[in-house]
């Protein structure tokens, strides 16, 4: 009991911190690119959709040293932004964001242009007959009909920004308060042979983890009856 | 005056082929689209609805819809279009179907009333029947009061006791609002009892082009009817041979005469007529 008195819940908060963001910003991304990739016949669909699938294929330390490179004080960028704004893009939290943003596109995107996929091309068309604009048929008649993948994306997203860590220890090393999450706090108990620590974070990690892909599941199993098959 | 005269290659499934149509519809009547799959019925709907690029022009009542410079977008064509699946938004009521389309409750009320469907106006399209849906779908291309009502096989997916019914409502809205409309259609009864004209298409090209009676009777000369149907077999009975037709739902026998039977090759289209001065009919 003593150790839940003392326990740092600082890890958790910004384990949290970091996934809500990066989820925040990247729908705000991925569903423009989700919709034009889901409606599009262009020759290029097939390269873009490689690039948004590069980062579940590549190992983190891969993205991670390419970002790393990238936003560097060494870099363009990283010296344009350090010039110009004052902000640092490496090992702070503005970083660990920037890279999760890159490591976790693909688990929004995918499920997002998949829901828009299979939606009726007609019921879309009856959108366009009816004098809507493409962007008004997105967020009137499309993404209310894909709530279950919505859904999926945006949990599915979440869950794997707070489940990161090779990135995030290239990207953001370990400061305390500043970029030290939960996966790189068990780690570091691990290396010190703190059992009892890693053990207790482990188990909330897994915990949470089940709970929430639990209330995606029982979601979805309510939408299917509630909106059924194709209308 | 609607103006058609457009041209588009297609790549369907028996190869590239031209769909070339040269067709001018009288304001406020209702047409009817025949011919078999492939023909390019669909495409030309979807070409008149702007879903669907080709080369040539399109006038509407005096309003360019496409010419060799520009092209009307989809949206301000102010078209309705009836799809076979319904394609209704499955997020919405139907009342809310309606009023996606236009904000006139008025007219949402007068619809819905016409096709009785007010006490339904709250429930989901998924709990819908087929009838129901298409009804929806229905009132739903009237909501813009459109200036040309495209329906693509709209009662193909249903059977034929709710066909009938909603072939009445189809009139009845067609009288009412007095809509220009193309109607894609394989069943000649509903032909004859919608439309004023029949337009049939074949690889791309009209072929036949007239009232129903003149397109879908297929009496000719003295015959007083004619049935068409497929030969099945020919049986050597004796010395004279019959011939067994399948005719709709059917199978009749006819005599054939030895060198009808020698002529004659199975598997083929062919007519049953007669000229009897007054054949029977019977209640079944």
């Amino acid at each position: 009991m003593e150790f839940f008195q003392t326990m740092e819940l600082a890890p958790f908060l910004l384990s949290f911190k970091l996934a809500a963001l990066t989820t925040l910003i990247l729908f705000l991304i991925s569903l423009p690119l989700a919709w034009y990739l889901s409606q599009t016949t262009s020759k290029a669909k097939p390269i873009l959709e490689a690039i948004t699938a590069l980062p579940i294929v590549l190992p983190p330390s891969v993205l991670g040293f390419y970002i790393l490179w990238a936003l560097s004080y060494n870099s363009p960028i990283g010296v344009f932004f350090e010039e110009t704004f004052g902000i640092k893009l490496v090992f702070n939290f503005t970083g660990l964001v920037i890279a999760s943003c890159f490591y976790s596109l693909p688990f929004m995107v995918q499920p997002l242009q998949s829901g828009f996929e299979t939606l009726n091309k007609n019921m879309l068309e009856a959108s366009y007959i009816s004098g809507k604009s493409k962007i008004e048929t997105l967020f009137r008649v499309a993404l209310p009909n894909i709530k279950p993948a919505l859904m999926t994306a945006i949990i599915v997203t979440f869950a794997h920004t707070v489940g990161e860590f090779g990135v995030v220890l290239m990207v953001g090393g370990s400061i305390p308060d500043e970029t030290k999450v939960a996966s790189v706090a068990i780690y570091e108990f691990v290396e010190i042979m703190d059992y009892t620590s890693a053990h207790i974070y482990s188990g909330i990690m897994v915990a949470m983890s089940f709970v929430v892909l639990l209330s995606v599941y029982i979601f979805n199993a309510k939408q299917a009856r509630k909106v059924g098959g194709v209308v | 005056m609607i103006k058609i005269a457009i041209s588009k290659k297609l790549h369907g499934a028996s190869g590239a082929m031209d769909l070339k149509i040269d067709l001018e519809l009288e304001e406020g009547s209702f047409v009817a689209l025949s011919g078999e799959s492939g023909s390019g019925k669909t495409t030309l709907l979807r070409i008149l609805a702007g879903l669907e690029e080709a080369e040539g022009n399109i006038e509407v009542s005096g309003e360019i819809w496409q010419d060799s410079k520009s092209r009307l977008p989809t949206q301000k064509r102010g078209i309705g279009f009836v799809f076979q699946d319904y394609a209704l938004f499955a997020n919405m009521s139907v009342e809310q179907n309606l009023l996606f389309v236009k904000n006139d409750k008025q007219l949402c009320k007068k619809l819905l009333k016409m096709s009785g469907l007010s006490e339904l106006k709250e429930r989901m399209p998924n709990t819908l029947s087929g009838g129901q849906k298409q009804r929806v779908s229905l009132c739903r291309a009237m909501m813009s009061r459109p200036k040309l009502l495209l329906m693509d096989e709209p009662l193909s997916a249903l059977d034929p006791s709710m066909r009938n019914r909603l072939q009445v409502e189809i009139l009845a809205l067609h009288k009412e609002f007095g809509t220009t409309t193309i109607m894609v259609s394989h069943d000649p009864s509903e032909i004859y009892r919608l439309s004023q004209r029949v337009v049939k298409l074949h690889l791309g090209r009209v072929v036949e082009d007239g009232t129903p009676k003149d397109v879908l009777l297929k009496t000719s000369g003295s015959q007083k009817f004619s049935f068409e149907g497929e030969l099945l077999e020919i049986v050597k009975v004796d010395v004279i041979y019959i011939a067994i037709v399948s005719i709709g739902q059917q199978l009749v026998e006819v005599v054939i005469s030895s060198s009808e039977a020698k002529s004659l090759e199975i598997g083929s289209r062919v007519s049953v007529s007669t000229k009897a001065f007054a054949p029977t009919l019977s209640p079944l």
